[in-house]
């Protein structure tokens, strides 16, 4: 899928994301309908994220996605493109 | 795909034709998952379904009547949607249901304590029909969370009757069932907001929508379809071949083998 | 121009869009509609939203924590079985008392108006009596589960116990709305088997739907937390019984869930092979439960319906065992030979053949079976006026039990077909007589060899 490439220096893959952090989504990487969930959750580029917690066994993970917790599990987490914001 | 199996939208097409006889108005239900739905449903009508609280409780679709300034009005529950766009079942349950079936009115309850996100619903509702109410609903935990929200604000951007409720409690119905009303025997003549995309999605609209009218003869809204083919959803075109070119000699077979092909896959 | 031709006419276009590569402002028209949402947000909305540490973060901090997010499932768990079972023995031993005086009463009318024996017997010992059991028995429980069941719904709690879950179901191939299908399940299988809707992906949706009925539902509960209360409870003393009960059928639940998840992960290793399709799950905020709704749901919807379809059911099938148990073939009563056929099955797996024999019969709904058990060895032993817990158990050990028949029902009871009812909801929603069956052959093959092993193997290493 060509996950590696064209990386801006600050931006993470959302599953990297350390919780508690403040996100804007860059892009999304995910394809077809994938790709189409997430939109209608909402995760569009410059939407806000905060990373709220893990599940207690490690995964999903928690975000808040425009005002509602949405737990992703990793291998989705993975097809989101962010950065941090302070 | 099809509708699939338990999906209400055959049957919803079947009251609709029993339904369209009867002096009734059909009013659609419809919103986010979690939004208090159910309960304004149930605060409507006087029913007493079940609502838990975990997204996605509504699987079978739900009825029921409310009679207002003695005129009486059929609800019809759909199912909880974050949009409009057919990728799931849910989704073009109750996207069929505001397109095909035509509800006199749609209410759209949103959830006060997050607003923008159920924006993005009442703006797809809105692009299909001029009937909608919006409910921003649980307006209660919105103020305890220190969220404020100016009603009329946004009864002027989106152009539609809006009402802030707190439907376990019962306040605000009232409003609603009023609104719901006056749009429904046309009292409140709304224009609703149409969503205003970028320039390029607007050229090929523009582009595309004389030769979708040429076919569709004012049947739908040409620039909603031209949309929703731009959109790659050809789930529309099977809708559009079933509701309005009659196409339910096929659909109801193809419904069943598609379901035996869904699990023979497998 | 027919309706076909205009059909086709759109589906050119719709070609034409993908030729021109019009596809690529898919993301466009989504980001649009967002945009517009963030904007009309921005002027309407005012958040002035605290930045203290809000009320439901509080709740998610504990619930779903790591070091004890899995100990308070698990605590909450036993604490609503210790109040159900604690709670539901006074009502039960009230109820039953009424019914037994209505006997009386019932029998002296019969006698008054001359009523031959068998027709005293077969309604009154017969049908009667068991409706008295099933509503004695059943209905303080299920008064008090469910309304805590339902409380625990209101409340927002499940999405969490999904949350926690979701990575052993997710290792199992499952979709992490299996575990809210599963709690459902927990009140009626057949609503957790409807619930499966919710998942999109039709392979993960079928791994739950077969694998539901490894839950036990609200019809099973009482069965369980009978034999629980008596073989387990009664072997302490009497102050720690019912906390005791209460541990046993908490482990009962988790070795459930153990089950639906071993089960889970070797369907998707066999019969529906594949990878988990993506997940998001919704986690609710929580809300202020509606204790008036909570009651008036929980007791009318639920517990009268299950109780309503246990009479509805039970009844006629009290009716048929009282018949099957005095009408003879040779020297031994219809029930005796059907028993006698069913024993060596029932033995080697740690039952008997009156046991199998109520499953059975009990197919049409779970909560039947223990009375139809009553009644079959009552037909055939000592006619005891069952008034409580207590002589039940005299009635089962003097029927051959021991410790070691009661797990093994306890087992069976968890694992085997489905009900009736969800039977036939399965068979609706998956359109498909292959898998309906399978739903019931699966849980049926690990009933019978998870008794197999744990009566051969407590005989083996001595323990009866």
């Amino acid at each position: 899928m060509g996950l590696e490439t064209k990386y801006n220096k600050d931006e993470i893959l959302l599953s990297n994301a350390p919780i508690g952090s403040r996100l804007q989504v860059v892009r999304l990487v995910s394809k077809g309908l994938v790709r189409r969930r997430m939109m209608d959750l909402g995760l569009v580029p410059n939407t806000l994220i905060e990373v709220m917690r893990k599940s207690p066994l490690g995964d999903p993970t928690l975000y808040n996605i425009k005002g509602a917790l949405i737990a992703l599990r990793e291998e989705e987490s993975k097809l989101i493109v962010v950065r941090e914001i302070m | 795909m099809g509708l699939t199996c338990e999906s209400v939208g055959v049957n919803i097409l079947k009251e609709k034709f029993n339904l369209q006889c009867n002096n009734e108005l059909v009013i659609a239900l419809a919103g986010n998952p979690n939004v208090g739905k159910s309960t304004v449903f149930n605060a409507l009508t006087g029913l007493k379904q079940h609502t838990g609280n975990w997204p996605g409780k509504t699987v079978a679709n739900a009825r029921g009547c409310y009679i207002y300034k003695d005129r009486r009005f059929v609800l019809m529950d759909l199912p909880g949607t974050y949009s409009l766009l057919a990728h799931s079942v849910e989704e073009q349950v109750a996207r069929d249901f505001i397109c095909f079936a035509r509800p006199h009115v749609t209410i759209v309850v949103t959830d006060a304590t997050c607003l923008e996100r159920n924006l993005n619903l009442v703006l797809q509702v809105m692009e299909l029909t001029d009937n909608v109410v919006v409910c921003v609903n649980l307006m209660d935990e919105a103020k305890r969370k220190g969220i404020s929200i100016n009603i009329n604000a946004l009864e002027k951007e989106l152009g539609v009757p809006v009402v802030a409720t707190v439907a376990r409690k019962g306040q605000g119905l009232e409003e609603l069932m009023k609104r719901v009303y006056n749009v429904a025997t046309r009292i409140e003549k709304m224009k609703a907001k149409k969503i205003i995309y970028s320039e390029e999605v607007e050229k090929v609209v523009a582009k595309l929508v004389p030769r979708i009218d040429r076919i569709l003869k004012g049947k739908m809204d040409p620039r909603w379809v031209a949309l929703r083919l731009i959109d790659g959803d050809d789930s529309i075109l099977d809708s559009i071949k079933e509701y309005i070119y009659d196409g339910k000699s096929s659909s109801g077979k193809s419904e069943v083998k598609n379901k035996n092909e869904w699990y023979g896959e497998v | 121009m027919n309706g076909m031709e205009k059909f086709n006419q759109l589906k050119s276009i719709s070609y034409d869009i993908k030729i021109s590569g019009y596809r690529r402002l898919q993301d466009s028209i989504v980001k649009d509609i967002n945009t517009n949402a963030e904007t009309i947000a921005k002027r309407v909305v005012k958040d002035k939203r605290s930045t203290k540490l809000n009320f439901d973060k509080k709740i998610d901090d504990l619930l779903t924590s790591k070091l004890f997010g899995f100990p308070i499932m698990i605590m909450l768990l036993s604490v609503v079985f210790w109040i159900t079972i604690a709670g539901a023995n006074y009502p039960s031993s009230i109820l039953a008392k009424v019914f037994l005086w209505f006997e009386g009463k019932l029998t002296q009318v019969f006698m008054m108006v001359g009523t031959p024996e068998w027709l005293h017997g077969a309604l009154v010992l017969g049908m009667y009596r068991t409706l008295a059991w099933v509503v004695s028995v059943m209905l303080p429980p299920m008064a008090i589960f469910f309304p805590l069941f339902t409380l625990l719904e209101d409340l927002g709690y499940l999405p969490r116990v999904a949350f926690n879950l979701d990575k052993l179901f997710k290792k199992a191939g499952a979709h992490g709305k299996q575990a809210l299908t599963m709690c459902m399940g927990f009140g009626c299988n057949a609503a957790g088997v409807t619930a499966c809707r919710i998942i999109e992906s039709p392979r993960e949706r079928l791994i739950a739907t077969l694998t539901n009925n490894f839950v036990p539902c609200n019809g099973r509960f009482p069965t369980l937390i009978a034999l629980a209360s008596i073989f387990v409870g009664g072997a302490v003393t009497s102050q720690y019984s019912s906390i005791v009960a209460s541990l046993f059928v908490t482990l009962l639940v988790v070795l459930s869930i153990v089950i639906t998840l071993v089960v889970s992960w070797f369907l998707t290793k066999t019969l529906l092979r594949g990878v988990p399709s993506s997940f998001a799950l919704e986690l609710p905020p929580y809300r202020k439960p509606q204790i008036g709704r909570i009651i008036y749901t929980s007791l009318i919807d639920r517990a009268i319906f299950v109780l309503g379809r246990a009479v509805a059911v039970a009844a006629p099938a009290g009716l048929i065992i009282w018949l099957l148990a005095n009408i003879t073939i040779g020297n031994m009563s219809m029930l005796n030979h059907a028993a006698a056929f069913l024993n060596p099955l029932g033995k080697a797996i740690g039952l008997d053949g009156f046991i199998l024999m109520a499953f059975v019969l009990g197919l049409p709904a779970n909560e039947i079976v223990i009375p139809i058990l009553i009644m079959s060895y009552m037909s055939t032993g000592a006619m005891l006026e069952l008034e409580s817990l207590t002589e039940m158990k005299q009635l089962f050990v003097e029927n051959g039990w021991t410790w070691l028949t009661a797990l093994n029902v306890i087992l069976f009871s968890l694992f085997h077909y489905p009900c009736g009812t969800t039977l036939w909801t399965i068979r609706k929603e998956c359109r498909s007589i292959k898998w309906t069956i399978l739903s019931a052959l699966i849980p049926t093959a690990v009933g019978i060899i998870v008794c197999l092993i744990v009566a051969q193997g407590a005989r083996l290493l001595g323990l009866v």
